[in-house]
């Protein structure tokens, strides 16, 4: 059986810290104000322990396995990086602290803005988003900013290929935009004829993940950004995909507008099991003045004797704030320490092993699994997870079939333009034998498909628990443990 | 250094894809902005590395180096060590978001007791997986509550007294639609109760925004203000510091339809400025209008209790641009963390906590009033934050504090014109009563002129 619930192990009475008495006089409550009830958890410090040590123990993380999940760059996280964050003088500096007393937090932010505007080929940077779609958000604010301060008011549409990621027609909406959706060329490209369309007065931009989702370069991307800004709309750049191009090309240089890094995928961060990301968003130079303020500068320059002094700067048409303070700062920390451990140079090897990852393990599968686009494929590519001669397995079996030899599966059914579709993104820290090992099981189980297809059907076996009942989940809603006790 | 090919590896996988040399994978990539030069620092061992971020971390003083009375949203509380021990598992720290709920038990199990115990501190009925902060969370109560109202009720009313950098935040989300944000203009009179907002509401009112305690620590009861509100067939969300919750009657029980906060407070790390976590509840009858992520209880097919995210029809993945919201990533790891917290503390620990923060504010209230020149600002009672009227300017007094040590409260000048020389002191159970009385005695070093 499963592990308790909190409320199910809470004995009245018990508490897992103490803290010291009062060194002060008491002050009396106001009246009217306190709280009767307290409805929370009584635990010994062991009990909390335990609870989630096995907790834990019931995951799959990159620390136990292999974790090819397609667009999320499941790459090694470096415990240093742990260490660094955790550094006092970083974790416990508050964000209101004086300037002059901070100057080692605002110098680190300000050389990190430095290294992503020269990685991604940007003239600013705000390191203020918390996460990828939150750095989608400022971007596309940040154009519809930049067409208002022309008195261009009239552009209202963005242009958004059917492969991306659902966070970027949810971001144009929230932006107030309305989205039209671009079609892919029978090469995965975007459809050049399909954007001629559409490119006119009322267009705000375009929206382009580049290597797209199906882990393709766009062999027109130059055209495609042509067009648009012929039209006088900007280009956004989902940046979820950045980590095939570190070193190999820059999208500034390209013509990309704006553009999110995810420090979560790219640059080693931890993805926490949901979070926090961070999203740092790099403009060209006609934006800069639009960025969320503030953004850091050096506000006294230095010399031989004294260190420049680092501070806040407010862009002259600045789109406003994006959240409180200033990022994530403690996934800068992370960000940093792993850029510095690379330099110019390994950011190449990063990318080009990464690419020479997927190719490989592509050249190993793709004799059994049918891949839709044909081509050299960037640091991920996408396969079917179906055949035709046993179209009772999906793409879905095939991948809890995987957890069973003990391998975290592919993303499934996405991109959406792909029918049963399974992405995979090695990343460049795995090596030959886990990528070996790897196909060798997609393999293996194309084989059971279409000789014991009731092993893919009833898989998982051997995880904690088996397919789920998303269903009675949905319609019985319960959403917290001892819900009876909340009722008032 | 993270990548682990051999000579031979690289040899045999190339081979195998049928190309000579790593540069023949990239042809798609335009010739002409192929393989720039990266003009970034020599590449650093780790030994190295952890000299350099030390040192750069050394040019910073923290609270450690000085007593914290600087609040003003995010606070300086003492981090139990079991929540480090258990967020830096790997298992924890390196998943992904639980998709596959096969292999995801633990992260989802952790956000059920998540949500589980924030609906139970803010006397909530349904908590969200989390938003990214508590700035984020009040932008994502009003994107709710506009389109709860199938966007035709336009008036959002923020109250002066919530954080003006959650304000400012709103305002930013806000820029794209056509909610327009009153209440919080500058002419106001910031002393004013919250039940001035109540002339405001009318029939095109979506929401009413205010905070608990408030930015200059107030407490009020605001079931007056959600009566009015309701009258008008309005929401009201209420944003709270967790912590004071300990101690106060939740904003449920005042009839909040959605209560949002930051949640820093339970066991995150100031770690200047973020991550923290973004709370976010409601009632049962807004769950479908929630935007983020939610776990919810079922079974497998072998008959056990198990977890798996739900109502997934509500999110950007499914319903790209007709979801009310694009989060995606949250902030797992920091709800973790906080759902540790309050496992350890518990009941008694978290009143334990929140008495300790409101004795030894009032103590430390109590004697700054004594001081010549100094005086509280309002009446209204408090939590662990208080307003002080100065007798010279916030700014020459923090550089007096510093002198001796001392990170001194939020200079109110900088946010709000009127309130030159106002400052916001913040204190918590870290603060002994022997830094109570140094921050008493330099201030009295001013008072004496």
């Amino acid at each position: 059986m499963g592990e308790p619930q909190l409320c199910d192990i809470s004995v009245s009475g018990r508490q897992g810290i103490n803290f010291p008495q009062p060194d002060v006089p008491l002050a009396s409550f106001p009246e009217g104000f306190i709280r009767d009830d307290l409805p929370m958890p009584e635990l010994s410090e062991l009990d909390v322990i335990r609870h989630y040590t096995r907790l834990s123990q019931l995951n799959y993380s990159i620390d136990t396995g292999y974790y090819p999940l397609g667009s999320c760059t499941m790459k090694y996280n470096p415990k240093i990086n742990e260490d660094t964050a955790r550094y006092p003088g970083f974790a416990f500096t508050h964000p209101l602290q004086p300037i002059e007393t901070v100057q080692g937090n605002l110098a680190l932010m300000y050389t990190l803005q430095e290294w992503l505007k020269e990685i991604g080929g940007f003239a600013g940077i705000t390191l203020q988003p918390a996460a990828g779609a939150h750095g989608e958000l400022t971007g596309v604010l940040i154009i519809r900013a930049y067409h208002r301060s022309r008195s261009d008011t009239k552009r209202d549409k963005i242009l958004i290929p059917d492969s991306a990621h659902g966070t970027n027609p949810a971001t144009s909406a929230m932006s107030g935009l309305r989205v039209v959706e671009i079609k892919s060329d029978s090469r995965g490209n975007v459809d050049l004829d399909a954007l001629r369309l559409e490119c006119d007065d009322t267009l705000a931009g375009m929206m382009l993940t580049n290597p797209n989702t199906l882990g393709l370069f766009d062999e027109h991307v130059e055209e495609v950004i042509r067009l648009v800004h012929a039209a006088g709309g900007l280009v956004y750049g989902d940046g979820a995909n950045l980590n095939a191009l570190l070193g190999i090309i820059r999208p500034g240089d390209v013509g990309f507008d704006a553009m999110h890094f995810n420090l979560h995928k790219t640059f080693s961060t931890p993805h926490g099991g949901g979070g926090p990301g961070s999203g740092p968003v790099g403009v060209a130079a006609h934006l800069v003045d639009f960025l969320p303020a503030p953004v850091i500068g050096i506000i006294e320059e230095g010399d031989q004797e004294m260190p420049p002094l680092y501070g806040f700067i407010t862009p002259a048409k600045s789109i406003g704030r994006m959240k409180s303070f200033h990022g994530h700062f403690g996934m800068l920390v992370r960000a940093y320490t792993y850029i510095s451990m690379h330099g110019g140079q390994g950011m190449r090897e990063i990318a080009e092993h990464a690419v020479l990852n997927a190719n490989y393990l592509l050249a190993l599968i793709k004799g059994t699994y049918h891949l839709p686009y044909n081509r050299v494929c960037m640091h991920e590519f996408v396969v079917e997870g179906q055949w035709p001669d046993a179209p009772e397995v999906h793409a879905l079996d095939i991948s809890k079939r995987l957890m069973d030899y003990k391998f975290h599966p592919p993303t499934n059914y996405f991109p959406l333009i792909v029918h049963e579709a399974l992405m995979i993104e090695p990343t460049e820290s795995e090596s030959k034998e886990t990528l070996d090992a790897f196909a060798e099981t997609l393999i293996k189980i194309a084989d059971e498909a279409h000789h014991e297809p009731e092993l893919l059907k009833e898989a998982p076996h051997i995880t904690p628990v088996g397919r789920l009942d998303e269903v009675k989940a949905a319609k019985e809603l319960v959403l917290c443990c001892g819900v009876a006790t909340l009722d008032k | 250094m993270f990548i682990p090919h051999t000579d031979a590896d690289r040899a045999a996988m190339l081979r195998a894809v049928g190309i000579e040399k790593l540069d023949d994978l990239f042809k798609d990539v335009p010739a002409r902005y192929r393989f720039p030069t990266l003009n970034l620092p020599t590449a650093l061992s780790e030994m190295e590395v952890s000299r350099e971020l030390q040192d750069i971390s050394l040019a910073n003083e923290s609270v450690h180096d000085l007593v914290c009375f600087l609040g003003a949203g995010v606070y300086n509380h003492y981090i139990p060590a079991a929540i480090d021990a258990i967020i830096r598992r790997g298992e924890f720290l390196t998943a992904y978001t639980p998709y596959q709920p096969e292999l995801s038990q633990g992260t989802l199990q952790a956000i059920f007791e998540y949500q589980s115990n924030v609906a139970a501190l803010t006397g909530m009925e349904v908590c969200n997986a989390s938003h990214y902060d508590g700035a984020t969370a009040v932008a994502e109560a009003v994107n709710m509550a506009y389109a709860n109202f199938r966007r035709k009720r336009t008036k959002i009313i923020l109250s002066p007294a919530v954080h003006p950098q959650y304000r400012q935040t709103v305002r930013t989300y806000a820029e794209g639609s056509p909610v327009v944000l009153v209440g919080d203009d500058p002419q106001i009179d910031l002393k004013a109760d919250p039940d001035s907002l109540i002339p405001l509401i009318d029939i095109d009112t979506a929401l009413v925004v205010v905070q608990y305690p408030d930015f200059y620590g107030r407490i009020y009861d605001y079931t007056k203000l959600a009566e009015a509100t309701h009258a008008m067939g309005a929401l009201l969300a209420i944003s709270v510091n967790p912590i004071a919750l300990g101690l106060l009657k939740a904003p449920g029980y005042m009839n909040a339809d959605i209560v949002t906060g930051e949640g820093q407070p339970l066991g995150i790390p100031l770690s200047y400025g973020g991550p923290y976590l973004g709370l976010f509840a409601t009632r049962k009858e807004y769950v479908r209008k929630m935007a983020g992520r939610l776990t919810g209880e079922t079974v497998d097919n072998r008959g056990q209790r198990a977890y798996v995210l739900t109502l997934t029809a509500r999110e950007q993945h499914i319903r790209r641009e007709k979801a009310t919201s694009n989060i995606c990533t949250n902030q797992g790891l920091m709800a973790l963390a906080s759902t540790v917290y309050l496992s350890l503390l518990g009941k008694n620990g978290l009143r334990q906590v929140a008495e300790l923060c409101f004795h030894k504010a009032h103590y430390a209230a109590q004697a700054i009033t004594n001081l010549p020149g100094y005086s509280i600002w309002s009446p209204a009672p408090f939590f662990n934050e208080f307003v002080i009227q100065t007798p010279t300017p916030v700014s020459e007094i923090n550089d007096l504090l510093l002198d001796h040590d001392i990170l001194g409260g939020y200079d109110l000048s900088q946010d709000y014109p009127d309130l030159s020389r106002h400052m916001l002191i913040a204190v918590t159970e870290m603060n002994t009563r022997e830094e109570i009385d140094r921050l008493v005695e330099v201030l009295s070093e001013v008072s004496n002129g």
